[in-house]
């Protein structure tokens, strides 16, 4: 933890609410993003129990599995939130923009004109906390290798179309959470955890509705506070029947609520069903209709105990999105969303080239490359992140690695040689001390183009640099190129462009020390289940 | 599970009663025949364990020379730049009949004491370095070689220190090689999540040897036996604390090295500890406890403090290589976390103590990370607990006091706050247990304790 998030929690608890941690927002947030507020089942891990799901704050649409145990069931949950989840992610793909670019050719290694497609816009999921994403990857995980009716052996259970491709969704879109910087999938509890600091500890700041009570007084508070009682009220305040007033964010739900709702609602519905079997097996129409009747009631009946359970958590998830669109968007936000719209682009363009669904497990290289991917890209979101806010640039200069101050005096100076080039001397006074010892490099934050300089003498209240590139290649510098006596520059110790990553070989050369090649089929067998 | 290679008897069981000298040639030996002179069907890799300061780089040297005397023409692939210029430096030195390439980076110039032999070749193109012997670089720079002329040959140094990845990235150009490390330091680590990949045996998260065995199991490692660093006080507790079933011992016995001070104490407390590390080699200055910022201000200071008087007070070390004053250059300050090592360089300027080597010889502080394979007479270390309200994964990760507690020759003196055994009591380690992940021993909570147990034998309360 940083010392300046360690004095806005200390300010956090003195004032009993958030403490702002960023001055914009740092993730994208999509204007119809789809908000899935997911239970699980206990007992069985990854069983899905229910999903609240939508993109109208006001029509939030629920499914069930009316008895988690039951795999039919189940199966038609996934098929009823596929019909749900894939259309609103299929819609991204329809309006693209062309780009012009070129390719290699791989034979002749000329270069040949290509115009690729970018999807102009791109899906949003928003959860409310890592335990939600770790749901959706567990659902996508067990669902991309179903079966449907299409295959060529479409086994005893074939699912509809849009199972398996929900599955794939999922597990991609669950994977690229794992970029840092990426907005594709979000959990509300990371989103306000970059953005504000709370007085509690990070373990309790897990639990949404918790983390919430610091920003606003939670509904049925009285009287209505924010702050440590408040985040303790709506992590333990129980009703006359033991329940929580404001039950868990999810996936796993209350043990009481288990015990004293779900379970009887759930026997309820069983034995409705198990009227229903008899009434059938008796062939009396009007005795099937009432047991027909009954079931219909019992389902009702859970749904509006699930409901009552995901729904506080739903408000809040949206509540959080409010928060965050007070924030003005990050400078750099639509450069790291062209990243997710590629990524979407991209995993749209395997679907339809029919390839087959991602392999259980990474093969050797996969496994590098993304991992090479997300240290690129943790890399260029610290360094974004330091641009377009100064209130993590203020981190920056606090541990060292940047200093920002006003340039008191310029002294032009040139290099030695047949074409001197200016280097000129800025002296800058500042507050800030840098771990910068003479002759190191550092670089000038928000120049364009990028401007290198290196450390002639730091002393405490002045460092003096001597600016090395970005000046034009004339004798004088371009115009503007050298800032003046009295503006106000930012110098960081850390490179401004992360580093490219290297190359990798193709999977196909995995060598020796990894294993070789990886079998082909091996990690994903065709239409095997993991349920079944 | 099958082993088809040959089997490596544990030099101290069979060597236990062996001098140390000779139980080390022993070893020695024997790797240096697996890897010049492989038997037809041996695996394509051997790996070395070496416990700090066991002649890791003395081995790489003579593996180096007989491979390049036996005709091979060889690539060496270290982790760091400054682990690259001793390597060339060291090579240079004794083997000056070899031709030497070092590989640089475009924006990254080699160390000048590797570039002062006339037996090296700097160039930041492979292909200019393609008729040198012996070529050296960073893993980093050789992932981006291609690969038209491969080496049939490799040594890796630091194995344990490079990840996965990197090794996926440059075992294309190799046949053959001897990975050499020492297994008791700290691990490759990533700031991005990887729990995806946990228990795959190619996660490219974790260390290319701990990858290469998983996949080659008929590679059996080696192992050097004798620590010729560590002083006969150090060697037994690093060795039970941190290599619990791969013991080493000293190559020194008791008394064998010495530091004695040339101007009496003061009657300070930084005085006592000094005195008290001559003494025993080791010592913990203790500060009351207290929580405090990574850069606890008066930590900081006694650090400072302690290098000042060590300097002050005109030590003289006594080896089995002849006796030496304590100067500037064998004195090394270790911390955690790079803020710490600024705070201290800073604080040691204003004593007037030399921190920057570009102006003549000076006491290095730096990292664990960055210290890694270094050696020197007396080293001061920031407790990486001290002062901290929890013990993070980070703070107890065994290879992090391993490297801090192993850097010296004669006499370590630690700088903490009171009452670290109590948060390390507080804080039993809690990471979650993944399937397929071979747990480590020790972990960090016991390694600490350990060290923790003999280092208050010789504690000095500073008020």
């Amino acid at each position: 933890m940083s010392l300046l998030s360690t004095l806005a929690r200390l300010e956090a608890v003195r004032g009993q609410r958030a403490e702002p941690l960023a001055t914009v927002r740092h993730r994208h947030l999509s204007d119809r993003p789809m908000v899935l507020v997911p239970l699980a089942a206990a007992g069985e891990a990854g069983a899905p129990l229910a999903v609240l799901l939508g993109t109208d704050r006001d029509a939030p649409r629920l499914h069930l599995v009316p008895q988690p145990l039951n795999r039919t069931q189940r199966s038609e949950f996934l098929a009823a939130m596929a019909a749900d989840v894939v259309p609103y992610l299929e819609s991204f793909g329809e309006q693209v923009e062309l780009l012009e670019g070129s390719e290699k050719d791989p034979v002749s290694g000329e270069k040949l004109p290509v115009v690729r497609e970018l999807c102009a816009d791109a899906p949003q999921l928003v959860v409310p906390n890592a335990a939600g994403v770790a749901h959706l990857a567990l659902l996508g995980r067990s669902t991309r290798f179903r079966r449907t009716a299409e295959d060529p052996d479409p086994g005893e259970y074939p699912a509809p179309t849009q199972v398996p491709l929900l599955g794939r969704w999922l597990t991609h879109l669950t994977d690229r959470a794992q970029v840092p910087g990426s907005s594709m999938l979000l959990s509300m509890t990371g989103l306000l955890a970059r953005h504000w600091a709370t007085g509690q500890s990070n373990l309790e700041d897990q639990h949404l509705a918790a983390r919430m009570a610091w920003h606003l007084s939670p509904s049925g508070l009285e009287p209505p506070a924010t702050g440590a009682v408040a985040a303790e009220w709506v992590e333990s305040a129980r009703d006359a029947e033991g329940l929580l007033v404001h039950p868990p964010a999810g996936p796993s739900t209350d043990p009481k609520f288990d015990e004293r709702v779900l379970a009887p609602a759930i026997l309820r519905y069983d034995a409705a069903v198990a009227v229903r079997v008899r009434a059938e097996g008796s062939r009396d129409a009007a005795e099937s209709e009432r047991a027909a009747g009954l079931v219909e009631r019992a389902r009702a009946e859970l749904a509006r105990v699930l409901l009552a359970a995901a729904l506080p958590t739903w408000h809040d998830v949206w509540h959080g999105l409010e928060l965050l669109r007070e924030l003005p968007p990050a400078d750099h936000l639509p450069d790291r969303w062209e990243g997710d719209r590629w990524s979407f682009t991209m995993h749209r363009d395997r679907v339809a080239a029919g390839e087959p669904p991602q392999p259980r497990r990474d093969d050797a290289v996969t496994a590098a490359r993304k991992l090479a991917q997300r240290e690129r890209e943790q890399a260029k979101l610290e360094i974004q992140e330091a641009l377009d806010d100064p209130l993590a640039m203020a981190e920056r200069r606090l541990a060292g690695e940047a200093f920002a101050g006003e340039v008191v005096d310029v002294v032009p100076e040139w290099s030695a040689g047949r074409s001197p080039k200016p280097r000129p001397l800025l002296v800058v006074r500042t507050g800030d001390r840098p771990h910068a010892d003479p002759g190191r490099e550092v670089y000038r934050a928000h120049a364009e183009p990028a401007q290198r300089a290196e450390i002639v003498s730091a002393e405490s209240g002045e460092v003096v640099v001597r600016l090395l590139s970005g000046m034009g290649r004339r004798k004088d510098p371009e115009p503007g190129s050298v800032p003046e006596v009295g503006s106000r520059v930012v110098f960081t110790l850390f490179e401004l462009a992360p580093r490219q990553s290297a190359p990798l070989p193709e999977p196909a050369d995995t060598p020796w020390t990894h294993g070789g090649p990886p079998v082909v089929g091996e990690d994903s067998p065709a239409g095997a289940d993991e349920w079944e | 599970m099958s082993f088809s290679g040959e089997l490596v008897p544990n030099p101290l069981d069979a060597a236990g009663a062996l001098p140390p000298g000779e139980a080390a040639d022993r070893a020695v030996a024997g790797i240096l025949d697996a890897v010049v002179r492989p038997r037809p069907g041996a695996p394509r890799g051997v790996v070395v364990d070496s416990p700090p300061g066991a002649g890791k780089s003395t081995l790489v040297v003579r593996a180096a020379r007989e491979l390049v005397d036996a005709g091979e023409r060889l690539m060496i692939v270290a982790q760091t730049n400054s682990q690259v210029d001793d390597l060339v430096d060291r090579l240079a030195s004794k083997a000056p009949e070899m031709s030497i390439g070092r590989l640089h980076a475009s924006d990254a110039k080699p160390a000048p004491e590797a570039l002062r032999h006339a037996n090296v070749t700097a160039k930041d193109k492979v292909a200019d370095l393609l008729e040198q012997d012996v070529v050296i670089s960073t893993a980093a720079k050789w992932q981006w070689v291609k690969a038209e002329q491969p080496w049939r040959q490799a040594i890796v140094d630091e194995a344990y220190q490079m990840r996965s990845d990197a090794l996926l990235a440059v075992a294309r150009l190799f046949e053959r090689a001897l990975f050499v490390g020492d297994p008791g330091q700290l691990d490759p680590f990533t700031v991005v999540g990887t729990d995806q990949w946990a228990g795959l045996s190619y996660d490219p998260s974790s260390s290319a040897v701990v990858t290469l065995l998983a996949h080659n199991p008929a590679i059996r490692p080696h192992r050097l036996p004798v620590s010729w660093r560590l002083p006969a006080s150090a060697a037994p507790l690093i060795s039970s604390a941190f290599y619990p079933y791969t013991p080493f011992r000293s190559g020194t016995g008791p008394g064998e090295r010495t530091l004695r001070p040339g101007v009496r104490a003061d009657g300070s407390a930084v005085d006592t500890a000094i005195d008290e590390a001559a003494e025993s080699g080791w010592a913990l200055l203790e500060l009351p406890a207290r929580h405090t910022v990574r850069t606890d201000a008066q930590a900081v200071a006694a650090v400072a403090q302690t290098v000042r008087r060590l300097l002050d007070r005109e030590l003289t070390a006594v080896s089995e290589q002849g006796s030496a004053p304590l100067t500037a250059g064998r004195v090394a300050v270790g911390t955690a976390h790079r803020d710490q090592a600024a705070a201290v360089r800073a604080e040691l300027a204003r004593l007037g103590v030399p921190v920057d080597p570009a102006l003549g010889e000076a006491v290095t502080v730096d990292t664990a990370n960055r210290l890694q394979g270094r050696e020197y007479d007396v080293t001061v270390v920031l407790h990486p607990l001290s002062g901290r309200p929890d013990a993070t994964a980070f703070h107890l990760e065994t290879g992090r006091l391993c490297v801090l507690a192993s850097r010296h020759r004669h006499a370590c003196i630690v700088v903490a706050r009171a009452g670290i055994a109590e948060l390390l009591d507080e804080h039993p380690s809690t990471e979650p247990v993944q399937l397929g992940v071979a747990v480590k021993f020790p972990d960090g909570w016991e390694a600490n304790h350990a060290v923790l147990a003999r280092l208050s034998e010789h504690r000095v309360r500073l008020s």
